[in-house]
């Protein structure tokens, strides 16, 4: 459905050239939810962003070769591309507060998506949205259409996002930290919700987090980020059982567990990312990983086939 | 909506109420001071000193005074100068409104329209050579100052070009009347028009640049895109709809301080009698009753701008409009 060949995005800077994104491959199955995971600055919105054809940076280079439904987007005239955007692949934000403009109504905003890619009145549009905010299980729908973003909560915002994000039965869905801004009992709405909607409209969803918790939650496969690499790929199972980087142990000795005795202090990963300004040829874990050898000062590379990872000491030893 | 409205037109009538007491205060009750003295100009004669006493009341309790003069200027309307004795003092600045709320309006179209324009333009070619060539205008707009420009634009349209077929349906200087005649209304002011909105256009085009530019990183814009919109739909639907809301605010308090009588260079260099010229003029003879009104004047039309704001913002931003 998505395959992503050696993407790398790179940014002209005052300092030098950043590359957020350096050579990332990475696959996305019909009706599969893909979790990305990593820290801040990892690339995990930033190589998604690049799928959309978002990133608009005029200082940015975008490599490397993006096909979705076997079509080729690095390269596709913006205008080809925006016609994808919103209609065959989607994307909600992180935070639901300030993603909605101010001064029109939900139900204009889910409107004007669907009158942009359908050939369809604004009234039958109208209904439509009314049709999806009721999916979404927002309370009286006929009214939440005539509101303003600032009268629902945050909550309630987001669930009109997601609506308005599957206004076009998008087959391709990327969320990007959709319930980091929202308390827990929100969260975990919001992920039922996205779990239901992804089997109804069999709709692929790739779900941004930085939270172990929430990809355990929802994700059928894991792709851990480091550094604007893939760290470690594998199904879920296989990444929680069996979490072969460093890192994505680091990240899941970080979770506090929920039975036994309660560690005196939650294990915290020392050190922080590397600068992506000047990129070594080392694995852009070493310095902070324990596990560290010498040949660690080389790049590894991602290998394996069911449960792939990049880490020399896992592969030699 | 409505309750927000009246609420807002009542406060404005409270504010209104205020700063008339303030200006009277200002003018009459200042320690040290004989408010008749002054009112009766320079070097008047005893005799007149005795008649402003008795016809402000000043032998009278303040509040008696105040409501003397409230009701001299707003319900008979028969202040008088003494500077220029037995002038009547109300119709002389009823005769001006009509002058510089003409001047002051249609600059106002043109200056809105054509920052709009520009504005937009540059922000959505931004570091384009046409956004930096609108941005040098806006400047030279900016730098230009009103009473040089109009000189200028009267050396080039009543002298110098005057009789080539450029200019030479502009008439001489001076304001006639739209019910006169609305051809002659309309051509004698169009110089005055473009000479006063220049600055406005190229501060407003400079500013509506900004926020455009602000908003077009907003979050909101990022859903807009991702969403498929074209870029020319998100820049005017989304980005430029909100920006009006800080556009409206800036236009509210300019056009309110010009009709209070801040066109005044303009109208000096193209010879309109409006309230700023009457207001200047009075001040050089020291007229205090007809400065005392233009000032109240000036500050009710601030006021009433602000409160035709407040109700656009109203229409304009649908968070106003609960609270």
């Amino acid at each position: 459905m998505l395959s992503v060949r050696d993407l790398c995005v790179s940014f002209r800077t005052e300092q030098g050239v950043l590359r957020a994104i350096d050579h990332v491959s990475f696959d996305v199955e019909a009706g599969e939810i893909l979790g990305v995971v990593g820290e801040s600055g990892s690339g995990k919105t930033v190589s998604l962003l690049a799928v959309m054809g978002l990133i608009n940076d005029p200082n940015a280079t975008v490599t490397g070769s993006i096909r979705f439904k076997g079509r080729e987007l690095v390269g596709l005239k913006p205008s080809d591309l925006r016609k994808l955007r919103g209609r065959d692949m989607a994307m909600i934000f992180q935070d639901p507060m300030t993603a909605l403009t101010p001064v029109y109504t939900i139900g204009t905003q889910i409107a004007e998506q669907i009158t942009t890619h359908q050939n369809i009145s604004k009234r039958a549009a109208l209904d439509r949205a009314v049709q999806l905010l009721a999916e979404v299980n927002i309370p009286k729908p006929e009214e939440a259409i005539s509101r303003y973003p600032h009268q629902l909560s945050g909550g309630m915002r987001q669930r009109a996002v997601i609506a308005m994000a599957l206004s076009n039965n998008p087959s391709l869905l990327i969320a990007d930290e959709p319930t980091t801004a929202l308390d827990v009992t929100v969260q975990a709405q919001i992920l039922d919700l996205v779990r239901k909607l992804q089997r109804e409209h069999k709709s692929s969803v790739v779900f941004i987090t930085h939270d172990m918790g929430v990809i355990a939650e929802i994700a059928d496969h894991v792709m851990v980020m480091y550094a604007g690499r893939i760290a470690e790929r594998a199904n879920k199972a296989e990444i929680f059982r069996r979490p072969l980087h460093p890192y994505t142990r680091a990240l899941l000795d970080s979770i506090p567990p929920l039975r036994g005795p309660r560690p005196p202090r939650l294990r915290a990963i020392p050190g922080a990312p590397p600068s992506l300004l000047h990129r070594t040829e080392a694995c852009a874990f070493a310095p902070r990983c324990a596990k560290k050898i010498e040949i660690c000062s080389l790049k590894p590379a991602l290998r394996g086939t069911e449960h792939e990872v990049a880490c020399h000491v896992v592969n030699h030893g | 909506m409505l309750w927000a409205i009246l609420q807002r037109l009542w406060q404005m009538a409270f504010v209104m109420i205020g700063i008339s007491v303030l200006v009277f205060a200002i003018f009459f009750a200042t320690p040290g001071a004989d408010p008749a003295a002054r009112i009766a100009g320079r070097n008047a004669s005893p005799e007149i000193l005795e008649a402003v006493r008795k016809s402000f009341g000043f032998d009278q309790p303040f509040y008696v005074q105040y409501l003397l003069m409230m009701k001299r200027i707003f319900i008979t309307g028969d202040l008088t100068s003494f500077v220029n004795r037995g002038w009547k003092v109300v119709p002389a600045v009823v005769d001006t409104i009509p002058v510089t709320l003409s001047l002051v309006t249609g600059a106002a179209v043109l200056w809105v329209i054509f920052s709009i324009i520009i504005g937009t333009v540059a922000a959505a070619n931004r570091g384009k050579w046409a956004d930096k060539l609108l941005m040098i205008l806006g400047l030279i707009g900016i730098s230009m100052p009103v009473y040089w420009l109009g000189d200028v634009m009267n050396l080039i349209t009543q002298s110098r070009y005057k009789d080539t077929w450029l200019f030479s349906w502009v008439p001489p200087l001076g304001y006639q009347n739209f019910s006169d005649s609305p051809k002659g209304w309309f051509l004698s002011l169009v110089i005055p028009w473009i000479t006063l909105a220049i600055l406005y256009i190229g501060l407003y085009g400079r500013v509506l640049r900004a926020n455009l530019i602000e908003a077009m990183q907003e979050d909101y814009v990022r859903t807009a895109r991702a969403k498929g919109l074209s870029e020319s739909r998100i820049l005017l639907k989304h980005a430029l709809r909100t920006s009006m809301i800080s556009f409206v605010t800036l236009f509210g308090l300019d056009f309110g301080a010009l009709v209070g009588g801040s066109a005044l260079l303009t109208e000096v260099v193209f010879d309109l009698h409006g309230v700023g010229k009457l207001t200047y003029d009075a001040l050089k003879n020291l007229d205090l009753p007809i400065i005392m009104t233009t000032v109240l004047y000036a500050s009710f039309f601030v006021v009433a701008a602000n409160a035709l704001v407040d109700i656009a913002y109203v229409f304009l931003d649908p968070r106003v409009r609960q609270s």
